[in-house]
């Protein structure tokens, strides 16, 4: 008997079947293996979102992965902003980069990475202490350090100002090759402090900021591991009342009267402006204020030089703007993420993604910090072959605020407590009275 | 019965109650307050969704500890009136909130009376002028006011250099950024003050005029007994708007100075913003935000009291 719809009964067992039978033949197509999201740091150089979006889609063509990648800037803290409205909704992307303190700041509601940084670390070796600092947790790999957006934050200086003006040949003290010279032995804080007066005397300050935002903390925080000065110890005890930050702030109190004149209203941008508009003889800075002055001002970039963080007392300190990529304990496709990220921290994808953005994005991993990049960039050649940390350099990376417990020292980096202080001394405020005033504030983050 | 007149007991019973069902809803319908809460049910349900829920949503998170773990009652709120950046920041949005709308109202006021005055042709171009400061999204406004304050480019110190005087540090002084930030809310809201102040004018009855011209009085006195009291309403409910609004002011002091120098021009939603989403203490951040909330909800009940109570007085 012939049903109505025209399909018989034998042809509706066959259909039934059929159906039955589907998942054990099932045809991989693009997206059959799930979907995947990311939020990914949008890349102050445009071409790093691009190079970013191939690889992914390689991977997404290559695991039929449906992967939607979203590219979430840092201006305004947007990206501060999707993370926090994420872990509170506890709905979102399923891979998400968080920079600086933000892994240490939602490390309940992330995935332990330790399986994918296991196999990283043996093929790359283990990132240094200050990555570790801020993406492990009782042990625990919380996030995995990446490479995009990882920046370090030292000193760019126009090369013939600081010639003329300070007598300093930033060149000749790290040149543009592995060597340990005797000039860079000399970069100390003090000599830091003398170039700066003679380059301020001479109308071309070092546009260093005392703000609130993270250039001004970052600076400020190598100046206080260069002498050991700790705001708050390891274990979370105030420690501003102490000898080395004392010796810190009569530093500053000297060193705030040669900046700029509206130092405490910089943000993250005016060291740029200031670099670029011709201004400037040093910002601490990655080398996007380069990358802009390549594109609007060619002669200053081409007069431009990155190299290390001076040294004090207890060494030489590089400001690390760490960023890593961290998946949800909430995330829709655990694996899929763990996969994703595994993939794009490969040598190759890395090294890929490195040189289209000139060098700007570090690799965590030791193993990866020998990419031709940073020789050739050019003008001058070599500009940025000191951008990487070197074992000549002699140096270690730097996170302002550690070794407080990761929950203070967010508020601290966060608040800017650190250039605030150097800001009351510019205001006439005496160290003692600076030092009651950071005090009470450091008590407040540590309830 | 088959007299064609009889139907059925089950049918009539059925039709009674389909009658009564009819009459139920049409009660229903004609009752004019279900009708209006019908109505206004798409409404109540947006605002219970986006402004009731995230408040008691705010106050719970008030009232927990930073890892959002424990209830601790008012002691984020106790902690944070002991700090002095915090108090410092209640300082800022006072004298913030207060001084801009003391001088909107004042210069919307004058402004008002001038356009009120102009010839009804050309009132429409002026108005429309004058209007233009509150109609640009106040992100994008800020944006051009931060330009002219720039640490490097201001176009004010390049007047400034060019007269043969020095720079001003606009957002890097505490007292002038304080007032570099008053002055661009003031700029950005008088407008407002204005136009509310004009539909009142308008609306005074011109007889009351020509009565007080009769009774031999001046222009100072027709403002204080005649323009002055019909206004009431409007000022207050126009002053009370303006406060809350100014008290809850976010763009401007995160545009032009993010709180700097030295957290002096922090008001109470940037330094939340702070707190609760760049340093990770979410809790404290809502106890930040829901700080002023108590004090401005009496103010708002003695205020509208008031209102309502004159317009009684008016309608009797």
């Amino acid at each position: 008997m012939a049903l109505k719809s025209g399909i018989s009964r034998r042809g509706a067992l066959k259909l039934g079947a059929a159906a039955t039978a589907l998942p054990l033949v099932h045809i991989r197509t693009a997206g059959a293996a799930g979907k995947l999201t990311i939020a990914f740091w949008d890349h102050w150089v445009p071409a790093g979102n691009d190079v970013m979006r191939k690889q992914v889609q390689a991977w997404a063509d290559k695991n039929k992965v449906d992967v939607q990648p979203d590219f979430v800037t840092s201006n305004g803290f947007k990206n501060l902003v999707t993370i926090a409205a994420e872990a509170q909704a506890k709905q979102g992307h399923d891979i998400q980069a968080l920079p600086g303190w933000e892994t240490q700041n939602h490390r309940e509601l992330l995935e332990p990475m330790d399986d994918v940084m296991k196999r990283l670390i043996s093929q790359y070796g283990e990132p240094d202490e200050t990555e570790q600092y801020l993406a492990k947790w009782q042990g625990h790999w919380m996030a995995v350090p990446t490479s995009s957006g990882n920046q370090n934050k030292g000193p760019c200086a126009r090369i013939s100002v600081l010639k003329e003006k300070a007598g300093l040949d930033v060149v000749s003290m790290y040149p543009a090759k592995d060597v340990r010279t005797d000039a860079a032995k000399d970069w100390t804080w003090e000599a830091h402090l003398k170039a700066a007066e003679a380059c301020q005397k001479a109308g071309m300050p070092f546009a260093i900021g005392l703000g609130v935002t993270a250039d001004s903390v970052d600076t400020a925080g190598s100046l206080f591991h260069a002498y050991g000065a700790e705001v708050v110890n390891a274990k979370g005890e105030v420690t501003v009342d102490s000898d080395p930050v004392r010796q810190v702030l009569e530093y500053a109190e000297k060193m705030v009267k040669v900046l700029p004149a509206d130092a405490v209203s910089y943000d993250d941008a005016s060291n740029n402006r200031a670099l670029i508009s011709g201004k400037a003889a040093m910002i601490w800075n990655p080398p996007s204020a380069y990358a802009v002055a390549k594109r609007d001002a060619p002669k200053i970039a081409a007069d431009c030089w990155t190299f290390p963080a001076p040294s004090g007392p207890k060494g030489r300190f590089m400001p690390l703007g760490a960023f890593m990529w961290g998946v949800w304990k909430f995330a829709a496709n655990k694996s899929a993420a763990k996969e994703m990220i595994e993939y794009l921290m490969q040598r190759e994808n890395v090294e890929e993604r490195c040189t289209a953005v000139d060098g700007y994005d570090l690799p965590p991993f030791p193993k990866m910090l020998d990419f031709p990049v940073w020789a050739n960039v050019e003008p001058p050649k070599g500009t940025v072959f000191n951008y990487p940390m070197r074992p000549v350099h002699d140096s270690q990376h730097s996170i302002a605020c550690s070794p407080a417990p990761p929950e203070i020292a967010v508020q601290i980096y966060n608040r800017g407590t650190l250039p605030t202080m150097f800001a009351k001394l510019r205001s006439g405020q005496s160290i003692k009275q600076t030092i009651a005033w950071a005090q009470e504030e450091l008590e407040g983050f540590t309830r | 019965m088959a007299d064609g007149t009889s139907v059925p007991i089950g049918v009539i019973t059925g039709r009674r109650a389909s009658a009564r069902r009819a009459n139920t809803m049409q009660r229903f319908a004609r009752r004019r307050s279900t009708i209006a809460v019908l109505l206004a049910l798409p409404l109540i349900l947006l605002i219970a969704g986006l402004v009731i829920y995230p408040a008691i949503y705010a106050i719970y998170l008030s009232m927990l500890n930073k890892r959002m773990t424990s209830f601790v009652g008012l002691g984020n709120f106790a902690f944070l009136l002991k700090r002095h950046t915090f108090q410092l920041v209640i300082f800022q949005s006072c004298f913030f909130a207060v001084s801009a709308v003391i001088l909107k109202a004042f210069i919307g006021f004058i402004l008002a009376h001038l356009m009120h005055n102009i010839p009804s042709r050309n009132q429409r171009l002026w108005r429309g002028l004058l209007l233009v400061p509150w109609v640009i999204p106040l992100a994008m406004s800020t944006l051009g006011w931060w330009w002219l304050f720039d640490p490097s480019y201001s176009a004010f110190n390049w007047i400034l250099n060019a007269l043969g005087f020095q720079s001003v540090p606009w957002l890097g002084e505490a007292w002038i950024a304080r007032i570099c930030v008053v002055t661009v809310n003031v700029w950005f809201g008088t407008p407002f003050f204005m136009i509310m102040y004009l539909a009142a004018l308008k609306s005074v009855p011109e007889q009351l005029y020509e009565a007080a011209a009769i009774d031999g009085a001046g222009a100072i006195q027709k403002l204080f007994f005649v323009t002055l009291p019909m206004m009431r309403n409007i000022i207050a409910i126009t002053v009370l708007f303006s406060l809350i609004v100014t008290f809850a002011d976010f763009d401007i002091v995160r545009i032009l100075t993010a709180g700097g120098p030295q957290d002096t021009t922090h008001l109470f939603a940037t330094y939340a913003f702070v707190v609760g989403i760049q340093s990770g203490d979410i809790p404290l951040g809502a106890s930040v935000s829901l700080f002023m909330f108590p004090i401005l909800a009496v103010a708002a009940f003695f205020v509208l009291r008031g209102v309502t109570r004159r317009s009684k007085e008016i309608a009797a």
